[in-house]
């Protein structure tokens, strides 16, 4: 008989997704994040409608003008416009950053779990690769993989994947291993559910408040080493944008002609300062420990 | 055994009689919650007399953890408080920190349930106790570090002064329980609160820690409150006892009027449900119907009311209060006078459910026959290269057989061996040592995929806790359908099998889309039990299915499976430490203990005639909840408690703890106990009824 302080008594009626949203719902930073996030998703979708420029358009007649009514954040140097480049280099990093977040999440939790039940010589092996690959330099492999292949955005999705999923699958694999031993692990094991069922059934699923959390860190790494790497020259190539690509070629005029790298920045910053809200608040409204969640029917 | 400690302050009372140490009026808990304010504690009042034992009963969510903590001033900081928690004549609540922990300790002395994390791992119990001792007297380091030692010895801790320098983590948990309450009596308290001091021990090591909980008392003249789920512990240690519910004391009375003539309907209820050692077989465990009601938004009128046998309609319009009945104590209930001066029976209130009583009928073929079963665990040492130091022997050498319709109860203490027995049967794999035979298939043979999937599901288990043993992000219908779509059931089916399942158990089919969450105790172990039935298995194996449960849930669970196995012609193999249930549900019991079978034979045998001395000491050392019974009875209590498999005696295992081995005249007899594993035989030719003694 267990005796715990906080009687059982608040029994949530309609499943736990709610009680998470209302929590969530009752972060007002989340909510921010959310909001922010989500403008800037329509901003990447349909900013360019309001501007009759492409990206690639060049205005031979304003080159590096200020911003102004014809260009609403100016043009580079090559007379390009500015927010045309924006709203297609935002849509870019968005692209790159969401989807090697979420294949990075599928692969780590496959990975991290599945070597975690699965135990023996498949988890000593798992566990090799990962450290392996986490003490080589992968930036430094990234650059020249990345540029080998010619800069195509796609590549990129698959190189940061390729080289991003080591640090998740491991804080996946020590949790998965003392998920191993729960009673209900055991019992599936005992019906005879296959291993790999358990594994995508019993173990992925628990572990669901940190892959969610770290789906939306995973965003803001991703942005920045993707910026970083086009930064370097090594990312996304020309003619294509990406906000890193921007921000390499508007850092050298930063004093002469700050828009070239005042909006990609901002924009770099709204990103991920809007998807670390989202994140800090998933966290709180997931976690079971958290002071809000001090009910729900622990027994 | 001498030791001097500043005697309990004693104040003369206007009535003539030792004025109270702690008084608690009208206190109210209230913790926040998503769904609303739960009132944990709805304006509990009692009085604690010097010396004297106040025994708090309650099931889980009863109010009696909150109350124990609200005293002490632990509450989590969100829970909010309101009441008045006299203690010499000072009101607790409302005291900062700091102000408190000058009381708690000094004042109050605590023993809580689990020894282990009540005691800080990094320093040794000598130090731990000499700066408890420093906290609150002065006394210079050596003098505390003498006192310390003296509490260690008056405790029963052999050789304190070696000990004194040990860490908690190199005690067993019993020694660790003797520690803490060591702690608790260092300042010589005028209270000590015990929060479920014994649950999480042994049987046999129970009845020594009360006994330490007795010696604490009488050297200090502290004032005990006992909080606890056992009815049994609270016959045999408490003075006055009050059963709470829903948040309130419900009935106070001294402890013989109270099991002698309980009045509220609940105790009534909570008696009958309670499973006894000393009880004939074929007494049934009735359950009281129902759930305890939530905390959040209770109804007006009695918490009870819905449970309750004799409710009447003013029962629902207003919550009754605690008043005085001749003879019976404080009692909470509009029929109180009723039932105390029998114009209502108080035994035709909870009428026995039809076929609740054990059926030692008819036993069909073998379903599963162990045989010198063993397994055994290696030993390492070394976090870098493991080096292997040494051999568990978890199981040696177990042999039974199980029939279709028959219960066979595996009992012993933690660390017997029973649990692995279990899972080696389960893992249908071959086993380190012996034979294990599922429905006449020897499971060492290599097996085809197919019969070997029809074994899985002919084996199935019902887990302890039914909260860890369900997914909790599966619904109700999904962990159902799981073991069919394992063994490759098809939708409809598995549909039309939930369905079915939850009926055989008595779940309303609206439960199959909740998760286990939202479950109460009693529903979830249904769960439990309904998914272990889905494959239609011959042998269920049940692993402490009731222990995780509140008495009065308990009973019905057990009727259940009672009936289940008999409509369905199950075999159970079923895991215990609590052997007053195991009287109630089992057909046969084995009895183990460092991994050998030490008896075995139908369970009235057993109960009625044990043979082997460490059977006799475990039957001994269960509570009976009758207090002048529990109070006059004799008992065995044993010494030390079982030790590590890792180094096996050559001869009998349980020699080292043996009382009949103590008194042996025999020098040939006490050689053969050292240097022979006794074997296990028939008490008498060919009787069922075997144990393993040279001695008997």
């Amino acid at each position: 008989m267990t005796t715990s302080v906080i009687p059982s008594a608040a029994r949530p009626a309609a499943g736990s997704g709610r009680l998470y949203l209302r929590r969530f719902a009752r972060n007002r930073g989340a909510l921010l994040g959310v909001a922010l996030f989500a403008l800037l998703v329509l901003f990447s979708a349909f900013g360019g409608l309001f501007s009759p420029y492409a990206p690639t358009d060049a205005d031979f007649t304003a080159l590096t003008q200020p911003p102004g009514a014809a260009h609403y954040f100016g043009t580079n140097q090559g007379g390009n416009d500015v927010y045309a480049q924006a709203v297609h280099g935002l849509q870019r990093s968005l692209v790159i950053a969401v989807s090697v977040s979420a294949l990075t999440i599928v692969l780590a939790a496959l990975i991290g779990a599945g070597a975690a039940y699965l135990g023996g010589r498949v988890e000593k092996l798992t566990l090799a690769v990962i450290h392996f690959l986490l003490v080589v330099p992968s930036f430094l492999i990234l650059a020249l993989v990345s540029h080998r292949l010619a800069g195509d955005w796609r590549v990129l999705i698959v190189v940061l994947t390729v080289f991003g999923w080591m640090t998740t699958a491991r804080v996946v694999w020590s949790l998965s291993t003392s998920l191993r031993e729960r009673d209900y692990v055991l019992a599936a094991e005992f019906m005879g559910v296959r291993p790999w069922r358990i594994v995508v059934r019993h173990i992925i699923p628990n572990l669901g408040s940190l892959l969610v959390v770290n789906l939306t860190l995973g965003v803001v790494a991703t942005v920045l080493s993707e910026t970083a790497l086009s930064f370097l020259g090594f990312g996304v190539q020309t003619p294509d944008v990406s906000l890193g690509t921007m921000l390499a070629d508007g850092s050298g005029t930063i004093t002469s002609a700050p828009w070239l790298f005042v909006f990609p920045a901002g924009l770099v910053v709204l990103l991920t300062v809007s998807m670390t809200l989202v994140g800090d608040g998933l966290r709180d409204a997931l976690d079971p420990t958290s002071v809000s969640a001090a009910s729900g029917g622990a027994r | 055994m001498s030791i001097t400690l500043a005697p309990a302050p004693e104040r003369p009372a206007p009535g003539g009689g030792p004025a109270p140490v702690l008084s608690v009026r009208d206190l109210r808990i209230t913790f926040p919650s998503e769904a609303g304010p739960v009132e944990a504690v709805r304006g509990v009042s009692f009085d604690v007399l010097p010396g004297r034992t106040l025994g708090i009963v309650g099931e889980s969510g009863s109010g009696k953890s909150a109350t124990a903590m609200g005293v002490m001033g632990l509450l989590p900081p969100t829970a909010r408080m309101s009441g008045e928690v006299l203690l010499g004549g000072r009101d607790l609540v409302g005291l900062d920190d700091t102000r408190l922990s000058r009381v708690r300790g000094r004042e109050i002395g605590m023993v809580f349930q689990d020894p282990l994390s009540a005691l800080t791992p990094i320093f040794s119990v000598g130090r731990l106790l000499s700066d408890a001792l420093r906290v609150h007297q002065s006394l210079s380091k050596q003098a505390a570090w003498e006192r310390a030692v003296e509490l260690l010895d008056l405790v029963g801790i052999p050789e304190p002064r070696r000990r004194a320098r040990s860490f908690p983590h190199e005690f067993s948990g019993g020694m660790r329980q003797r520690v803490v309450i060591a702690l608790a009596m260092a300042n010589a308290p005028s209270v000590i609160v015990a929060d479920e001091p014994t649950t999480a021990l042994d049987v046999t090591v129970q009845a020594q820690i009360l006994d330490v909980l007795r010696t604490a008392q009488a050297e200090t003249g502290a004032g005990v409150v006992l909080i606890t789920h056992d009815l049994g512990v609270v016959a045999g240690y408490a003075d006055e006892v009050a059963v709470m519910y829903a948040g309130r004391i419900v009935e106070r009375a001294g402890v013989d009027a109270l099991f002698r003539r309980p009045t509220m309907p609940y105790t009534i209820g909570l008696l009958g449900a309670v499973p006894r050692p000393d009880a004939p077989q074929d007494r049934p465990l009735v359950p009281i119907g129902g759930e305890p009601p939530s905390l959040v938004a209770l109804p007006t009128g009695c918490p009870f009311a819905d449970r309750c046998p004799a409710v009447l309609d003013r029962c629902r319009t207003a919550e009754p209060e605690a008043v005085p009945v001749a003879g019976h104590g404080q009692v909470a209930c509009l029929r109180a006078e009723e039932i105390a001066d029998g114009r209502l029976r108080a035994d035709a209130l909870f009428p026995a459910p039809a076929g609740s009583t054990v059926d030692t009928g008819t036993t069909g073929e073998v379903v599963l026959r162990v045989s010198g079963l063993a397994k055994t665990f290696p030993v390492t040492k070394g976090a870098f290269l493991k080096r292997r130091t040494g051999t568990l022997h978890a199981v040696s050498d177990v042999e039974f057989d199980l029939r279709a319709g028959e219960t066979l109860g595996l009992v012993g203490e933690s660390g017997s061996g029973k649990t692995t027995t279990l899972l080696e049967v389960l893992r249908l794999r071959p086993p380190e040592r012996g034979r294990i035979e599922v429905a006449g298939t020897d499971v060492a043979g290599p097996l085809p995929a197919d019969r070997l999937r029809e074994l899985r599901g002919a084996v199935q288990i019902v887990m302890q806790d039914p909260m860890g043993s369900l997914d909790p992000r599966l619904t109700v219908f999904q962990l159902l359908a799981e073991p069919l779509q394992a063994v490759g059931v098809d939708r409809p089916a598995v549909r039309a099998r939930v369905a079915e399942l939850l009926g055989l158990v008595g779940l309303d089919a609206s439960v199959t889309e909740r998760f286990p969450a939202a479950l109460s105790g009693g529903q979830r172990q249904r769960v439990g039990i309904a998914r272990a039935l889905a494959t239609r298995p011959r042998i269920v194996v049940l692993d402490e299915p009731v222990s995780a449960l509140d008495v009065s849930v308990q009973a019905g669970v057990v009727n259940l499976l009672t009936r289940l196995k008999r409509e369905l012609g199950l075999a159970y193999l079923v895991v215990a430490h609590d052997l007053a249930v195991m009287r109630h549900f089992a057909d046969r019991i084995a009895v183990m203990y460092l991994g050998h079978v030490v008896e075995s034979g139908s369970t009235e045998a057993l109960f009625t005639d044990p043979r082997h001395p460490y059977t006799e000491a475990l039957l001994s050392a269960i509570p009976v909840p009758d207090p002048r019974r529990e109070r006059t009875r004799e008992r065995i209590v044993l010494d030390g408690e079982q030790p590590s498999a890792t180094d096996l005696p050559q001869g009998c295992v349980f020699v080292d703890r043996c009382p009949l081995y103590r008194r042996l005249t025999d020098d040939g007899l006490r050689e053969r106990c050292r240097t022979q594993r006794p074997a296990l035989g028939p008490a008498a030719p060919g009787s069922d009824h075997r144990h393993a003694c040279h001695a008997r």
